[in-house]
């Protein structure tokens, strides 16, 4: 019983300590200032953003075909990718978003392919940062390139993600103008 | 059966024993809130007790202190003749885009740092009693009192506006001439002036339509409310994006470090493999005078074959060579480090060779990849009669924290802005993790 109360005790201590050094490290709440209004640009892949995509081909691949198509997917973000994202997919601070761990990798399949396909313009916010550099459109993929890259990236750099099929991507380029 | 005058007895001690362990971690807390000399954001987030810094490497006889640290993207900084230090922010911290730094007792300790202006922003540059300050789309200054305090920090007065920011290379970076002239970098929203910008394969547009509002440097009165482009005249057009820029007094003219184009290898795969995009084109420093037409989007420039190279975007191959009006750079330095300073240095501190040399801050490259990044240093080209007087060296190395840092890019700091103090001294800031330092020499 003495040692419960102690315990309690210096449970409590490092509660208020541990409070007292987080409320030190916030982040003001706005750290820029509003652009004028013909200079602000939100994120756009460029096209009409569609509703989920109608279930196209498998969305599962077995291991070996995931294995393959990263390891496909890999060389195609050495030629592609890598001189903007970096080689850690860290990407470049205010110039190129990283993609480890992102809403934009792990989230929304259509938003994601749609980004390689058109390009990117604008800015956009990552992980409460934002980057400007101009991704360029990279529609000269084939489909299976584009599912290859994405399901390497969704699954390195400590992402973790379904796969992307070269079908899937074929349905969404289709209904991208 | 429970004694209960045995546990009570028990809880007292406890308790009193408790009461100390709580008191010993309030304390702690107390001082770990209110902060001890160094980082805290609260009422002085860039005062630290200046530390010498041996990672910064040096040559003999130099020192590097670090003075402040916690300022959030602190980009160019000046220094005035009676020691107040100002710096722009990127990034508002607290609200406030612009820093000013004050040390009452010497030796580089900073303790008092003041906030005002609510933009964020690179250029920061005092002249002839004012202090100026770019977003990324228009020039402020604030008249200073005769000790270079802002008289009237929440009013500044509006010199230009209505500058064109499309994202890309658009940082404002300022200096001023000695007769009444601000120049300002209108960096190109483009990589190569591509039709679709930074595609594979996409040629350049002919003409480059960029050149007429971006791509250059803009001269405007510095003592003129409200100018817009119409007011000013382009003084020097072909300049991808210029961050480092300074008045050269020894020569009286214009130096800038250019901004090299990237992506060689991604945009024409077949003809540039990757180590060749890592080492073209050069960062160029250029003396200009007006009507300089440093040659952006037409033609880049090769450290190699020491020659101006037609753009692969309009018709080069890397061997033919664009036309003769082009100026040639006055130093080439390697492809992709992002001259973000530069800095004449005026003062007798330093050694004889530094009079009238440049410094010139690296940013550090990314471009470089898959090879190994470079960069990351101060440099420091020695100059006699306005010119360059021998090659270039690196004057303060590692900023990046060492080797492989470099090499990956993940550098610690990033060196950004110039300037020299009144005593000859002369402060680097980092853009990255916020530091500042004042180098000094001592024989």
């Amino acid at each position: 019983m003495k040692r419960n109360y102690t315990i309690l005790i210096l449970a409590g201590g490092l509660l208020m300590l541990g409070t007292t050094l987080m409320s030190q490290t916030t982040k003001p709440a706005a750290t820029t200032q509003a652009r004028p209004a013909s200079a602000t640009q939100t994120a756009k892949p460029g096209a009409t953003q569609t509703k989920k995509p109608a279930a196209n081909g498998s969305a599962t691949l077995g291991a070996g075909e995931m294995k393959a198509s990263m390891d496909r997917g890999k060389k195609v973000y050495l030629e592609q990718c890598l001189a903007c994202h970096q080689a850690d997919a860290g990407g470049v601070q205010n110039m190129n978003p990283p993609l480890i761990k992102t809403k934009w990798v792990l989230g929304d399949k259509t938003t994601l392919v749609q980004i390689v396909l058109k390009g990117l313009t604008g800015e956009i916010e990552v992980d409460g940062d934002s980057y400007h550099n101009v991704m360029a459109p990279h529609s000269e993929l084939s489909d299976q390139q584009i599912a290859d890259v994405l399901t390497y990236v969704r699954n390195n750099f400590g992402n973790k993600a379904k796969a992307i099929t070269a079908a899937e991507v074929k349905a969404i380029r289709a209904k991208t103008k | 059966m429970i004694n209960m005058l045995q546990l009570l007895k028990q809880s007292k001690m406890i308790l009193s024993r408790s009461l100390y362990l709580i008191l010993g971690l309030c304390i702690t807390g107390f001082y770990a809130y209110a902060g001890g000399p160094t980082d805290h954001p609260g009422e002085n987030p860039a005062t630290v007790r200046p530390a010498k810094d041996t990672s910064i490497k040096l040559p003999a006889g130099f020192t590097a202190t670090t003075i402040s640290e916690g300022l959030s993207r602190p980009r160019h900084i000046t220094v005035t003749s009676n020691g107040i230090i100002y710096v722009k922010l990127a990034k508002l911290k607290d609200g406030k885009g612009i820093y000013r730094l004050d040390g009452k007792n010497g030796g580089g300790a900073i303790d008092k740092a003041t906030g005002f202006g609510n933009f964020p922003g690179t250029g920061m540059v005092v002249r002839t009693g004012y202090l100026y300050a770019s977003s990324d789309e228009e020039v402020f200054r604030w008249k200073l009192d005769a000790d270079n305090n802002v008289i009237s920090p929440d009013q500044p007065e509006k010199i230009v506006t209505g500058l064109l920011q499309r994202g890309e290379h658009e940082a404002k970076a300022i200096t001023l001439d000695y007769a009444g002239n601000l120049y300002v970098n209108i960096g190109a929203y483009s990589n190569s002036c591509q039709v679709q910008d930074r595609a594979t394969g996409s040629l350049g547009r002919q003409p480059c339509p960029i050149l007429d509002s971006a791509g250059g440097i803009w001269q405007f009165k510095a003592d003129k409310a409200s100018q817009t482009y119409g007011d000013g005249i382009r003084y020097a057009t072909g300049l991808r994006n210029v961050v480092g820029l300074d008045w050269n007094t020894a020569t009286n003219s214009l130096f800038v470090m250019q901004h090299g184009r990237d992506q060689l290898h991604s945009i024409f795969p077949a003809m540039y493999d990757d180590k060749q995009s890592a080492e073209l084109p050069a960062e160029c420093l250029y003396e200009l005078h007006k009507g300089s037409n440093c040659g952006w989007p037409y033609i880049y420039y090769d450290p190699f074959q020491h020659k101006k190279i037609l753009a692969p975007e309009y018709g080069g191959d890397g061997k033919k060579t664009g036309s003769d009006d082009i100026q040639d750079p006055v130093v080439a330095f390697p492809a992709h480090l992002a001259p973000n300073g530069l800095l004449f240095y005026t003062g007798t501190q330093f050694p004889e060779k530094y009079k009238n040399g440049a410094f010139i801050a690296f940013h550090g490259s990314w471009n470089r990849a898959p090879e190994p990044q470079k960069g990351f240093f101060v440099a420091f080209v020695p100059f006699k009669d306005g010119k360059p007087s021998g090659d270039w060296e690196i004057f303060a190395d590692n900023f990046s924290g060492g080797p492989e840092l470099t090499a990956s890019g993940r550098a610690k700091h990033r060196p950004c802005g110039l300037a020299q103090g009144p005593d000859g001294s002369i402060y680097v800031t980092d853009d990255s993790k916020g530091t500042i330092w004042k180098i000094t020499y001592k024989k």
